[in-house]
């Protein structure tokens, strides 16, 4: 493939991330009319791909989420968002299957996005970077897929804005899906989740250092806003019950209020803390464009309003998971998807998993979610005829 | 097959599980080679799992209890966690050959729209349940004068998830009532010996401790 270039090129953080680049011959068309060229991917892989390449697997991020699925971040230094789920011996197993994990398109860990350069301005694109859908993400998902010789994964598996791709993914290329696991998510974006998101953009936006989108230009990040953001949607992703038990109305380091508008209760001090911690690690910028990604998701829309019509005939093996305290992406939003599924008489299996953790509990250490998913790999690489050690049989 | 209609219901279920086997054997007789099958309430995937061993089947399953469900997607079967009473609702018209309802139906909240949903997603529908007309059942009502404590309805009035007991009789009328036929009936006696086919009504009724019906949808739905 002469259009591919493939390059670690340095980053201005410091780090490599493995990257593919599309070259302007194979550009993005998204949904809203634009056009992305050249594209780059920035990608992790682990465990290797046997001679069938029937083991691969896709991990689709969440919103804030990358490529970093398992090990050390290197940005953060902290541990990969699924590393309760990846790794050796864990249900998505680096000794037995291929995982692959990109930075979704719009995103800022490596993949062209809003900081990315537009090549007609040579400035980065700020807000006009083209608005993406999740659709998008997939086409770009689709297009590494193609540069790493797969035809058919084995399975794509991912919560929230990962699941609403893994829902696409089993729509647009239903061939090419083995088994799916759509976790903690939803076939559309409601009201409430819209709601929330405009909320947090709203919070950049009105940040004086947002500078209309341009603040890169002029050395300036809009922190303040982005906390912000970051502070009101944290809420979104915990229970009721999780922050109660965690912070009650436990003071910070102090035994009676200051009558003050200091951080008096734990509360506050750590969502301070969560806003602080993610302004150093994520672009204002593509925050308003993969929240709005999300927004503008309703996989029945494209179908005719009918959910159903989106996984006709599909011969992919779908695990749906839901958790009883998600009020984000409630069990309700995964029975939608069971019942088109159902009603297309699509292999599907349903589980709620207890857990009081709220949205959050799908990266978490939940031991029957563990043993569902274990179960759920185990069963679909046996009809797949995927050995334990990850040879085709 | 455990199965309870709510999440207060006692942890234990509906009917002791080693002695529910029986049936499972006889429902999957009935079960026509390679059928696609609802399974409604299927515990731990047992009577799926035989379908697709000795009948091929492409079975489904429902099940309330997290761990059921968990223990079937880990032998691989497509199993959704849900209730009789509120989910087979979302099920399309004709979606499968045959929907089983196995130790089950005494569990459920409404009975009759469980039994005109099955027969609505399958042409077919295999029931089995305690016949509540047993003759010891009776006994103990009648002369001991207190709710009837059986081997196979092993609760007391208080703590059981059995809220609508019925006789073979009821329910051979209810399927009249449903506009459906019974294409095959089978009652056992305490040892497990089928009762005679051609021994009449009152004698399955009295001596039956537990039944399986096979049903076809009539032509017209009522």
């Amino acid at each position: 493939m002469s259009v591919l270039s493939e390059a670690r090129p340095a980053c201005g953080e410091g780090f490599a991330p493995k990257t593919v680049v599309f070259q302007p011959d194979r550009p993005l068309l998204t949904d809203g009319g634009g056009r992305i060229a050249p594209l780059t991917i920035a990608y992790e892989t682990r465990g290797t791909l046997n001679a069938a390449r029937s083991n691969a697997i896709l991990l689709c991020h969440a919103l804030t989420g990358d490529q970093y699925a398992a090990g050390v971040n290197p940005v953060t230094g902290k541990p990969g968002w699924w590393e309760a789920m990846v790794g050796p011996g864990k249900p998505f197993d680096t000794d037995r299957y291929f995982l692959i994990c990109s930075n979704v398109v719009g995103g800022c860990m490596g993949t062209t996005g809003p900081a990315s350069i537009n090549p007609t301005t040579g400035k980065p694109y700020g807000v006009d970077f083209p608005v993406v859908t999740i659709r998008d993400m997939v086409r770009a998902q689709a297009m590494l897929i193609d540069h790493l010789g797969i035809d058919t994964l084995f399975c794509v598996a991912g919560g929230s804005m990962g699941g609403m791709q893994v829902l696409q993914w089993a729509a647009s290329y239903p061939e090419r899906v083995f088994s799916a696991m759509p976790i903690a998510t939803a076939a559309k974006h409601s009201a409430q989740n819209i709601a929330f998101h405009e909320v947090g953009r709203q919070a950049v936006m009105a940040d004086p250092d947002w500078r209309s989108g341009r603040y890169q230009e002029q050395g300036v990040r809009p922190e303040k806003g982005l906390a912000v953001a970051r502070m009101s949607a944290h809420i979104t992703y915990l229970s009721e019950a999780a922050l109660q038990r965690k912070f009650g109305r436990k003071l910070q380091d102090r035994s009676a209020p200051t009558f003050s508008f200091d951080a008096d209760f734990q509360v506050e001090n750590y969502l301070r803390y969560q806003g602080l911690a993610f302004v150093e690690r994520f672009d204002a910028n593509s925050y308003l464009f993969v929240t709005r990604a999300c927004d503008y998701f309703d996989l029945a829309a494209d179908y005719g309003g009918s959910l159903a019509m989106a996984f006709k005939d599909t011969k992919t093996r779908f695990c749906v998971v839901s958790f009883t305290s998600d009020w984000l992406y409630p069990t309700s939003d995964s029975r939608a998807i069971v019942h088109a599924l159902n009603a297309g008489g699509a292999s599907v299996s349903f589980v709620e998993i207890e857990s009081d953790k709220g949205h959050d509990a799908f990266l978490l250490h939940e031991p029957m979610f563990i043993a569902t998913t274990r179960g759920f790999l185990d069963s679909a690489a046996d009809a797949r005829g995927l050995a334990p050690d990850g040879t085709s049989k | 097959m455990n199965y309870t209609p709510a999440a207060d219901a006692p942890e234990r279920p509906a009917q002791p599980l080693e002695q529910s086997r029986l049936d499972l054997a006889v429902i999957a007789e009935m079960v026509a080679p390679g059928a696609r099958v609802l399974d409604v309430g299927c515990g731990d995937g047992a009577l799926l799992q035989l379908l697709a061993q000795k009948k091929g089947v492409d079975g489904r399953g429902v099940e309330l209890s997290q761990r059921g469900v968990n223990e079937c997607v880990a032998k691989g079967l497509s199993v959704i966690q849900g209730d009789a009473d509120t989910d087979l609702s979302d099920y399309p018209d004709d979606g499968f050959d045959y929907v089983i309802l196995s130790q089950t139906l005494q569990a459920t909240r409404r009975p009759r729209a469980a039994l005109a949903n099955m027969l609505r997603i399958g042409r077919r529908a295999i029931i089995s349940f305690p016949n509540f007309g047993y003759w010891r059942v009776r006994a103990q009502l009648a002369f001991g004068g207190r709710m009837p404590v059986t081997g196979r309805l092993d609760y007391h009035w208080h703590d059981t998830p059995n809220i609508h007991l019925c006789t073979i009789r009821d329910f051979v009328e209810i399927v009249d009532e449903l506009g459906a036929h019974i294409e095959r009936g089978v009652a056992f006696d305490r040892a497990g010996a089928p009762i005679r086919f051609s021994a009449p009504w009152w004698v399955w009724n009295l001596f039956g401790e537990q039944a399986v019906f096979l049903l076809e949808r009539g032509d017209q739905r009522r």
